[in-house]
């Protein structure tokens, strides 16, 4: 069947190392981090008391929320959402239709998350417990349910295709992106709004920190805590944002000469089924191998075009498995290796929020031609060595032509997403 | 509390729910607050929190139900300040 091309012609993210495109760009080029020390995190016990939360500069807000929408709304993951959408609709050119229009019958929004509102509903069982239901007021069922983010971003542009949430643990922005190509290419939609966003602090985070997968070992030192690739490795850093892009056909974005940032080649998503080795935490590598090959099968692409690969890569003991799934899956090891990084030294893990802001890290560096550094992995983990040759993880930023870049996420619930880009 | 008093409080709290195209010049006793000012009606539960809140009085189901116009939401907590006086 024939699919239409799908072109990316908006970017918009709200990162805890940089709000907005500019800022983020630069950042990702220094290398700069964006984890800080939350002594909240500390007064609560928490093990790891580091993490990344964007910080919106003065006004930023109010540029995009008038004084009625921000009443009350307390869901970071919504808030960040509808600022890094609206920014990409901004780059892409696209006017929001106004109250009295109708929608884009033909534009769509694919927005995900891994939960919402975590204060709001806080809040709101405080009020229910006292017996204060009457009191919860008209915004805790949007800033709870956990389309909220697709709803509040559908209604600020006016999209009048498919809006909808979806939700994949750590693989959801890298899937949110996938769902809107997969309705473009069929001919379902001209243009979609995807990524994803989340919470931060610490009712999102807590979890993990019960279950001891973050590091506990750098609250002293915020900036070296996030070590992916690293020998000295020792958990993630829990965080938070917003990434957005606007994918549209082709022949669209050509017509109303739109600046083209990147295509979307193609991708594939599956699971491990908790599996060989897969379990609601640790990933059956078998999965992710056939992922990855999906994913250049749809793209119809072979492994030696791949110059750069933005990995999972989370600074656990995973790394170093995930290093061979891509060996094993690309066939390529050594100095034939691809450049590989990972954002999560910058910027953490921002779980849900993840896929969509490291996807646009990746596309960033097809449109400028760099390869942005991996941080704090100094002391390359030996595991990796062993695989492939430490020039192939930049720790300084590279300039040179990146035409195929590829992208991986992997989750809890054992599932995978991959997608391809090249410059177009 | 006189009429008058009720609505200079009444009013900065209806100015918050105005959409953007409603100007808060058009706020008068006979206007209807979704009909004619526009107020989204899922924010009337929310008027009515606030003005639980600056006058003190708790609102029931009946008084919501009634709630139409700047002149209803006057009636209602002019009633409600007298019962609890």
């Amino acid at each position: 069947m024939k699919r239409n091309r799908v072109v990316i012609t908006g970017m918009g993210i709200v990162s805890p190392n940089g709000v907005g495109i500019p800022s983020f760009l630069e950042a990702l080029k220094n290398g700069e981090s964006g984890i800080r020390y939350f002594p909240e995190l500390a007064e609560l016990n928490f093990s790891c008391q580091v993490g990344g939360k964007p910080v919106l500069s003065e006004g930023y807000l109010e540029n995009y929320l008038n004084a009625l929408e921000q009443r009350k709304l307390k869901s970071d993951g919504i808030i960040y959402g509808i600022l890094a959408a609206l920014e990409a609709m901004e780059y892409a050119d696209i006017p929001l239709r106004s109250n009295d229009e109708p929608p884009d019958w033909n534009m769509g929004v694919v927005f995900g998350t891994g939960s919402s509102g975590a204060e709001k509903f806080r809040e709101a069982i405080y009020q229910v417990d006292d017996g204060n239901v009457r009191r919860l007021g008209s915004t805790t069922v949007p800033q709870i349910m956990v389309s909220g983010i697709s709803a509040y971003i559908s209604g600020k542009i006016g999209a009048g295709n498919w809006v909808t949430t979806n939700s994949s643990a750590c693989a959801t922005g890298a899937e949110s992106i996938l769902m809107g190509y997969e309705h473009i290419a069929s001919g379902k939609a001209t243009k979609m709004l995807c990524g994803s966003s989340g919470d931060v602090g610490p009712y999102i985070w807590g979890g993990f920190d019960a279950m001891r997968v973050t590091n506990w070992k750098h609250n002293a030192n915020p900036e070296q805590a996030s070590r992916p690739i690293s020998a000295s490795a020792n958990g993630f850093v829990p965080s938070g944002g917003a990434g957005a892009l606007v994918l549209e056909t082709l022949e669209s974005a050509q017509q109303r000469n739109a600046t083209i940032y990147a295509e979307v080649l193609g991708g594939a998503v599956n699971n491990g089924g908790q599996r060989q080795g897969g379990s609601m935490t640790a990933p059956n590598s078998e999965a992710v191998q056939r992922c990855i090959r999906s994913a250049l099968q749809n793209a119809e692409i072979e492994p030696s075009e791949i110059d750069t690969i933005n990995g999972h890569l989370t600074a656990t003991a995973m790394d170093a498995t995930e290093i061979s799934n891509w060996c094993e899956a690309l066939n390529r090891k050594g100095s034939d290796f691809p450049y590989i990084n990972s954002l999560k030294g910058m910027i953490g893990h921002g779980l849900a929020a993840s896929g969509s802001m490291e996807t646009i890290a990746t596309i960033l560096q097809l449109q400028h031609d760099f390869i942005f550094p991996n941080i704090n992995c100094e002391d390359v983990h030996p595991d990796i060595l062993r695989q492939i040759s430490e020039e192939k993880i930049p720790k300084q930023c590279i300039n040179t032509s990146v035409k195929t870049a590829i992208k991986a996420s992997f989750g809890f619930g054992d599932v995978n997403a991959c997608i391809i880009f090249r410059k177009n | 509390m006189t009429s008058e008093r009720i609505y200079a409080k009444l009013l900065p709290i209806l100015e918050t729910y105005l959409p953007e195209d409603v100007d808060a010049d058009e706020i008068d006793m006979e206007k209807d607050l979704t009909a004619e000012l526009n107020i989204n009606s899922a924010h009337l539960v929310d008027v009515v929190l606030d003005v639980e809140d600056e006058f003190d009085i708790e609102l029931s189901n009946d008084d919501m139900e009634s709630l139409r116009t700047v002149n209803d939401a006057i009636t209602i907590i002019q009633n409600k300040l007298a019962a609890s006086a």
